[in-house]
Parts: structure tokens; C-alpha cells; sequence
């Protein structure tokens, strides 16, 4: 158990959904600079658990806490350091990806239009900044959404399936931004069906069962 | 750099009113519903103006009532249904501060829009000129009033699938004393009476339901966020 006050930690939580007992004690720990990959089969609570940790979702027992701080605390300052991306892209399709960007990364951070067109470039998108996210690709969509993580310059990064979609270049970039992330003192939590290879940064996996 | 309320409340805001209008049927609908079904009422009563004329406020709000529910469902559902509501209540700014501009904008697209177009309803209805500027002024706030009584149902209601029926049941009964004086002042105005005293009680409901409603819509949506 990590009793610590730095980085994330989960202990003791229990999430029912209805009669569905879904996360059942579950306790975790993140340091900065540390990333955690929550594996498991469908319907472990991979997706509540993520939640949970964003605050999303209020625990029935247990507590999420952040630099020794329970995160209901401390709401607003604990979502400015994180970025979540959830399994759906979350981008209104109406909006051209760099409006996208701005509304979302705007109420982070005072933003410039060039660190986002940045951020686009860097997932490999710049070329689809101005275009309605109506008429992107999924693949093309996560990239936009994993350029949104990175222009809010959050430490810590909570990821729900974030390879889903991608090509094989799309996962090595996804693979290089995570481990660029984690080595400049960040941390992440990642959920994902199969392995994740991030070269030298130091990994941890965490099953969730049944 | 930290943004400021007031700065993500204006960037809210752009962001729901770049939204309709990349959506201008949507922007469109209520408006156009409201002039089909103002304009129906003196085809289907006889051609004596002084009924039409009787009948004209009580005409008027209903259809401004219905016309503004039509696009509530809309307020949080979009958000709800492609991720990006959870995207915004993670924002690190209130989530009262997301729910006052999003409900603040959806009042621009509708109510002020409504109002707008008021005087071409008024006019087909026979409503003297003399009694805009109180018919106008009464749609204004109780439109007002209105969007912030649906926020509420829109909060609670944006998780069902089936919400838009059970968002009029809660909402209509609320609007009920809207109706009451919003019709009121306007039937004052083109008696040539003085409206004050209706407009007044209008004005304190909306005061009420601006300050308490955006309490209440937060609390609905957090609780359909989980």
C-alpha cells in the first residue's frame, strides 16, 4: 500500500452498478515519472475504474486521493493537471479539429493557436486542423483526441483504450508519446487489451479480474 | 496559465453558438414552428378580429412555450451522447460555469430569437403596435425563465433515451405561471391598461429561477454524469 503523499492513489475502492458489484477492493498507486497499465478481460471495471479515478464517479467505499488530498477536495486543481481521454474520441463533429482543440484545451489553459496546431502535428493530424471532425476517419479522430492530452500539458494522463483505431505508425507514435511523457516526469494510466511495449519506462500492469 | 470563470464562460458560450450555427435547421426549427402554429390559429377561427384578438396573447406564449421545449432536449444531450460533456466537466472549471453559459447561449438561439421575430406573429394576430414593445419585453424574460426551468429538466433527463416527452412533463407544469402572467401582460398592453403589475411578477420569477435554477441544473447533471 502506498502511503506516500506523492502521485495518485486508489485505495480500498468499491464500485457497485446497480446489482453489479464491478470494482471490488481495488488499490493502486502512481508515481510521477511511473506508468500504470490496467489490463483485463470485457467487463472488468477497467473503463469505471478509469472514471473513478477522474472523479467522474463517486466510489460507494474507498478513496482516490492526489498528493495525499482526497481529489473531491480538491476538484478544480486536480482536473487541471489531468487529461482523460475516454474510448469514444469525444469531438463534436460539427467543429473542425482545431476548434475542437481550443474549446476543450481553452478551459484548461490561456492556449495559442500554434501549440495546437503543434500538438496536431506532433499525433500526425496537422493536415485534417481545419477540417470538420464529421469527415475524419476513426483512426484520425483518437489522433486528434490524443493531440487534445497533449496541449493541455496535464502530468497525468488517464487513457481508455487509446491504441483502438490506430495503424501500425499510429501505435508506435502513440508507444514513443507515452514514453516521452512518463521520461519528462509525467505519469499515465492506461487501459488496454494487449501488451503495451513502451521501451525503457518503467511500467507496471495491474489485472482486474472477474 | 489559469483561465478565468469569466473567460470560460465566454468561450462556452462561443463554442454553443458556433455550434448552431453550423446546425442552422436546428437553429431554424423553433422558430419556424413557432410561426406555423401562430399562423394556423387565425385560419381555424372565424375572421373576427376582436376574437383573434382575444385570443392572441394566450396564442402567443403557448406557442412560444412549445417552440423553445422543442430544441431543450438538445441542450446537454449532444454533449452527453459524443463524450464531450465529460470532456467539459473535467475542464477544471466549475461545472456551473459550463451549465450557465450552455443554458445562456441556448436562450440567445431561441428566446432572444423568438423575440425577434415576435412582432411578425403579433402582426398576423392583430396585436396593436402599440403593444410590442410589452409583448416583446414579457417573451424576453419569460423565455428567459423558461430556459432556465428546462436546464433543470435537460439535467435530469439527459441520460434517458427517450427523455424529450418526460423533459415537457417536468418542465410545462413549471412554465404554468409564465403562462399566466406572460399572457396577462400582453392582454393588458393591447387593452392599453398598464401591464406593469404582470410584468413585474414576471420579472421576479425569472429573477428566482436565474439564481436558484443553475444550482439545481448542476446538481441534475452530475448526478446523470455518474
Amino acid at each position: 500500500m502506498n502511503t506516500a503523499a506523492d502521485g495518485l492513489s486508489v485505495e480500498r475502492v468499491h464500485v457497485w452498478r446497480g446489482d453489479r458489484h464491478v470494482l471490488k477492493d481495488v488499490s493502486l498507486a502512481l508515481r510521477s515519472g511511473e506508468l500504470l497499465h490496467v489490463a483485463g478481460p470485457n467487463g472488468t471495471g477497467k473503463t469505471t475504474l478509469l472514471r473513478v479515478v477522474c472523479g467522474l464517479l463517486r466510489p460507494e467505499q474507498g478513496q482516490v486521493t492526489w498528493l495525499g488530498q482526497s481529489i473531491a477536495a480538491i476538484r478544480a486543481e486536480y482536473q487541471g493537471i489531468l487529461a482523460y481521454a475516454s474510448h469514444e474520441p469525444a469531438l463534436k463533429a460539427d467543429l473542425t479539429a482545431l476548434e475542437n482543440l481550443r474549446f476543450a484545451v481553452g478551459l484548461k489553459r490561456r492556449v495559442a493557436r500554434d501549440e495546437l496546431r503543434d500538438s496536431l502535428r506532433r499525433t500526425g493530424v496537422e493536415a485534417c486542423a481545419d477540417l470538420p471532425a464529421r469527415v475524419l476517419s476513426a483512426g484520425q479522430r483518437r489522433r486528434v483526441a490524443m493531440a487534445r492530452v497533449i496541449a493541455m500539458q496535464a502530468s497525468l494522463w488517464l487513457l481508455d483504450e487509446p491504441f483502438t483505431n490506430l495503424d501500425a505508425a499510429g501505435a508506435d507514435m502513440m508507444t514513443s508519446l507515452l514514453q516521452s511523457h512518463v521520461q519528462a516526469g509525467g505519469s499515465a494510466l492506461v487501459v488496454a487489451h494487449h501488451d503495451l511495449m513502451v521501451g525503457t519506462a518503467p511500467m507496471r500492469r495491474l489485472e482486474l479480474g472477474p | 496559465m489559469n483561465v478565468g470563470v469569466f473567460e470560460a464562460f465566454t468561450l462556452v458560450v462561443r463554442r454553443e453558438l458556433c455550434l448552431s450555427f453550423r446546425r442552422p435547421e436546428q437553429l431554424l426549427q423553433p422558430l419556424v414552428f413557432f410561426l406555423i402554429v401562430t399562423t394556423l390559429f387565425p385560419l381555424g377561427l372565424s375572421l373576427q378580429l376582436s376574437l383573434l384578438r382575444d385570443m392572441s396573447p394566450g396564442v402567443l406564449w403557448v406557442a412560444a412555450l412549445l417552440s423553445s421545449l422543442l430544441s431543450l432536449d438538445a441542450l446537454f444531450k449532444g454533449d452527453a451522447d459524443d463524450g464531450t460533456l465529460e470532456q467539459l466537466a473535467l475542464s477544471g472549471q466549475g461545472l456551473m460555469v459550463i451549465v450557465v453559459a450552455k443554458t445562456c447561449a441556448h436562450w440567445l438561439v431561441t428566446g432572444a430569437a423568438l423575440v425577434l421575430v415576435s412582432p411578425v406573429v403579433g402582426t398576423a394576430l392583430g396585436i396593436p403596435v402599440a403593444a410590442f414593445a410589452t409583448m416583446m419585453l414579457s417573451l424576453g424574460v419569460g423565455t428567459l425563465t423558461l430556459s432556465w426551468l428546462g436546464a433543470i429538466g435537460a439535467g435530469l433527463t439527459v441520460g434517458l433515451k427517450r427523455g424529450n416527452v418526460l423533459l415537457s412533463l417536468i418542465v410545462l407544469p413549471l412554465a404554468m405561471p409564465l403562462l399566466i402572467f406572460g399572457a396577462g401582460a400582453t392582454d393588458r398592453a393591447i387593452s392599453g391598461t398598464n401591464a406593469a403589475g404582470a410584468l413585474y411578477f414576471l420579472a421576479a420569477l425569472c429573477v428566482f429561477t436565474c439564481t436558484l435554477a443553475p444550482f439545481a441544473a448542476t446538481a441534475a447533471l452530475r448526478i446523470t454524469l455518474e
